[in-house]
């Protein structure tokens, strides 16, 4: 049996108790869930301790902020009678920590990991306030829960969990230095705790696992349970190495489609040519009657094949003959999507009188997450239950949305969270989760389905193509007013049906009304004004890294160039001189040191400078290009520098700088879809062009300002940067205003 | 069905598969050998990148008939049991893999490249094309010219 008790570690709580944010728009996930966290981590963290034979404890996550369901708040603020808060056990909204016997310190994590880095992150702040060694710590990931924050998305984790992990740990060492006390009859003020062992002063030694059931009983710990303050901090803050990087150069680590759980069989499904096809008729004999084929059916989204191994999965799909009705789109294609989208584009309030202007448009074209590992789901989906395996960033609404297709209860719905092959924001959405159970369901067979590379580049999902519409008004040598007008796809299957993509009401939907561009307020522009429009296509679409920035933003640092440009001025000095935030001006100061920026470049070579602040973090970006051949432009260099506030794992923030620099350069100068007559064209990486090594800069570096601010968001927070300084890089090498994203198209 | 012989990591394995069926699912699906990654299937990607007889290939698109007697070796056949081979502990120093899903495969094209070029320039580098989604082709420049130097 499983009750809590409540532990005096806190007396605060917050009245406004937020449900999760989960089916909501990009945008206000992001601007939420951060003003949240930031109210989290400048308070204190409620822990509970959970009664089990080994010491575990607990904190409330996220946007449910301290109060766990069912919990009783103590009139003294000390402990409270038992309650019954944890005995959903699992599927507790809460970051729980267990030490094991073993001497392994646990922590499940309700967080996915998707190569962010954010279980390497979490196991630091544990690590650091437990005094244990970063090997002893494990974090694994959770299942799906009922309830609290298990929404991965945003850049918004580490700050989201950089409070209550803290406290979770803290609180876990403060009693296992008591047990340590009273086992050993001396003051617990005079332990000591490091490698995951308590010291006492005459040098004996427990490791925490030996003392873990005796802390376990401990109520009132004899030490402080408040997390170091950061000048204390050994772990945070110091370089580190993925703790999974170990298994992964040695093949060990496992996704979805390396497992071999419930006897699952290979399945793929045969898709229709052309976006949000429908089957008209199947004549699956042929491929019944292949070698190693389990069982052919058909679903929403076309048929499936279950069958021994890929290979036979693959080759009876290909002898499956259907006849496909043309999806939606069959008469749409690139031309025709341009032209809606630049006619969607609001009008542009009037410039002030008086004053010139620098105006430009700009067209995004649409872009695959494409991120390595191709959707995998394992379903074993029964009578009276089911249990799916896959990577998804929103298990909690998967888990419903499972449910619903399947027919059972919720709770009879059990999803475990495996670690992704990347995402890019693909893993908001669950259309091969929710697929894969109905293949399941159908077959009556335990499936691991996996999407082509194929299908995953011509049948979504991908960033929306975008057009910008922008004009800055200047007037004795400065911006007295900037607009900026936009329309973008919105995704619409009122009429089609999104269950063709298996995702029936996807988890992140296009915003109706995007944000408004210009807003941030980023520079001393005057007068800003903004609006957007969109137009509706059956296409499916999804936030991809940094959603809205990585068009608008770039679009508007792009433009801040041009204004520059006409105005006389440098690009760094005129960003210098009219941007509102000292911390953005201190990291393009940097990056301008520390690039050189203004040496001298040969003919063809230039570099560009793009600024972006977003996530209460903000990032530079200096890069330098070689251009001598326009069509086959190199990106040689690039320096970025952030200041992210707490950079829990300066590694790990460098090598999302380092992706989002990529990111950048393969969006600006070669990866997009193209739609021929409702279809995409591409279909692999040989003809996605995301980058390869020789795109891919031979010098790279980055500078993260030192800051002992609680940590901001990370993971998005380079893209528009990195895309703005490499089209004003290709700018001013080649003497051309580039336009249209990407450019080699 | 027919059957094949050959030698995956130092072991030898028979398997019985169809003539054409692609190495990478006679690994994954027969052999429950899942460091090489499926990640496009028609050789473009790479992340299946491992070796026969000690030079690069892309199980995707190799049958198994044509490693019949031969001998394939995969990312969990790279290691001398505990020890790490150079390239990968190159790759563990420079803390390159992110997601980790195409590693396995920039691992094996790396050791397969310095085999043959033991001392690669910025241009042998370049000529590498396994797609790592993440961006970490930096870290990998370094990984390799760090093998490269200890070798």
């Amino acid at each position: 049996m499983i009750d809590a008790l409540f532990d005096a570690v806190t007396n605060r709580r917050n009245p406004a108790a937020h449900r999760p944010l989960i089916q909501i728009e990009p945008a206000r996930v992001r601007g939420e869930e951060r003003l949240l966290a930031r109210q989290l981590s400048r308070r204190q963290f409620v822990v509970y301790s959970v009664a089990a034979t080994t010491l575990t404890v607990a904190a409330p996550l996220g946007c449910d902020g301290s109060t766990a369901e069912g919990a009783e708040e103590p009139a003294d603020g000390s402990r409270s009678s038992t309650s019954d808060v944890l005995v959903t056990g699992t599927d507790a909204e809460m970051l729980v920590l267990e030490v094991t016997t073993a001497n392994r310190v646990v922590v499940r994590l309700p967080r996915v990991e998707v190569g962010q880095g954010v279980t390497t992150a979490v196991a630091m702040m544990i690590a650091e306030e437990l005094d244990a060694r970063l090997a002893d710590v494990d974090i694994p990931l959770a299942d799906a829960r009922k309830e609290g924050n298990q929404f991965t998305g945003g850049s918004n984790s580490v700050s989201s969990l950089y409070g209550p992990a803290r406290q979770l740990a803290a609180t876990a060492r403060a009693k296992l230095v008591t047990a340590a006390a009273r086992q050993w009859h001396v003051p617990a003020r005079t332990l000591r705790t490091r490698g995951t062992r308590v010291f006492a002063p005459d040098g004996r030694s427990a490791t925490f696992g030996s003392l873990t059931r005796s802390a376990a009983r401990i109520t009132r710990p004899a030490v402080s349970t408040q997390p170091k303050p950061a000048s204390k901090h050994q772990v945070i803050g110091r370089p580190t190495t993925r703790i999974d990087a170990r298994d992964i150069i040695t093949g060990k680590a496992k996704y979805t489609g390396d497992l071999t759980v419930a006897g699952a069989k290979p399945t793929v499904v045969a898709r229709p040519p052309t976006l949000g096809g429908k089957v008209v008729s199947v004549d699956s004999r042929a491929a019944r009657a292949m070698p190693g084929v389990h069982a052919v059916v058909q679903i929403d989204g076309g048929v499936a094949v279950i069958a021994e191994t890929f290979h036979h999965a693959f080759q009876a799909r290909d002898a499956l003959r259907i006849e496909w009705a043309p999806g939606p789109l069959a008469n749409v294609s690139d031309a025709q999507i341009r032209s809606r989208l630049r006619a969607a584009v609001p009008k542009l309030q009037s410039p002030p009188r008086g004053s010139a202007q620098t105006e430009a448009e700009f067209e995004f074209a649409f872009v695959s997450h494409a991120p390595m590992e191709v959707l995998t789901a394992v379903a074993d989906v029964r009578t009276q239950r089911a249990e799916i395996w896959f990577s998804s960033q929103t298990p909690q609404s998967a888990r419903e949305e499972i449910a619903s297709a399947t027919g059972l209860p919720v709770s009879k719905v059990r999803v475990h969270v495996l670690r992704g092959g990347g995402s890019f924001g693909r893993r908001l959405n669950y259309d091969a989760a929710i697929e894969a159970a109905q293949i399941s369901k159908k077959a009556r067979l335990p499936v691991k389905l996996m999407w082509s590379r194929a299908d995953d580049i011509r049948h979504g999902r991908m960033r929306p193509a975008s057009h910008h519409r922008i004009r800055a008004s200047h007037a004795q040598g400065r911006v007295v007013a900037f607009a900026h007008a936009t329309a973008s796809v919105s995704e619409s299957f009122d009429k089609q049906g999104l269950s063709a993509q298996g995702g029936v009401r996807s988890a992140v939907r296009a915003p109706a009304a995007a944000p408004l561009p210009s807003d941030s307020g980023l520079y001393n522009f005057g007068r800003l004004s903004g609006d957007s429009g969109s137009v509706d296509l059956a296409i499916p679409l999804g936030a991809w890294r940094s959603v809205d920035s990585g068009t608008v933003r770039t679009a508007e640092e792009i433009v801040v160039d041009e204004v520059a440009r006409s105005l006389g001025k440098d690009p760094v000095a005129f960003r210098r001189t009219t941007l509102r935030s000292k911390a953005v001006k201190a990291v393009l100061d940097k990056v301008a040191a520390a690039g050189k920026w203004g040496r001298s470049m040969p003919p063809g070579h230039a570099q560009g400078v793009a600024v972006h602040e977003e996530y209460d973090s903000c990032v530079a970006c200096l890069v330098e290009i070689d251009a001598v051949d326009p069509k086959n432009p190199r990106v040689t260099k690039v320096v970025m520098a952030a200041d992210v506030g707490t950079a829990v794992n300066p590694r790990g923030l460098e090598a999302q700088l380092m992706g989002t620099a990529v990111d950048g350069i393969s969006t600006i100068l070669r990866a997009g879809l193209h739609i021929d007559r409702g279809a995409v064209r591409e279909s692999s990486f040989a003809d996605f062009h995301y980058a390869r090594q020789r795109h891919a800069p031979q010098h790279f570096e980055a500078h993260i300002m030192p800051s002992r601010r609680d940590p901001g968001g990370a993971g998005e927070l380079g893209v528009p940067a990195a895309a703005g300084a490499v089209a004003n890089a290709y700018a001013r090498a080649t003497g051309t205003k580039p336009r249209r994203f990407p450019l080699d198209f | 069905m027919p059957s094949y012989s050959f030698t995956l990591n130092g072991k030898r394995v028979t398997v019985e598969a169809p003539a054409d069926m692609p190495l990478l699912w006679v690994l994954r699906d027969l052999l429950n050998v899942t460091g090489p990654k499926y990640g496009c299937g028609v050789g473009a990607c790479r992340a299946c990148t491992s070796h026969l007889d000690g030079d690069e290939i892309q199980p995707c698109v190799v049958p198994v008939a044509d490693c019949a007697g031969r001998k394939v070796t995969t990312i969990e056949g790279l290691a001398d049991g505990d020890e790490l081979h150079p390239v990968q502990q190159a790759w563990l120093d420079c803390d390159v893999a992110q997601c980790g899903f195409c590693q396995p495969g920039q691992i094996m094209a790396t050791a397969a490249l310095l085999k043959k070029t033991p001392r690669p320039t910025d241009a042998d580098i370049d000529r590498i094309e396994n797609v790592c989604r993440c961006g970490t082709y930096s870290r990998i420049r370094e990984a390799i010219k760090k093998a490269a130097a200890g070798s």
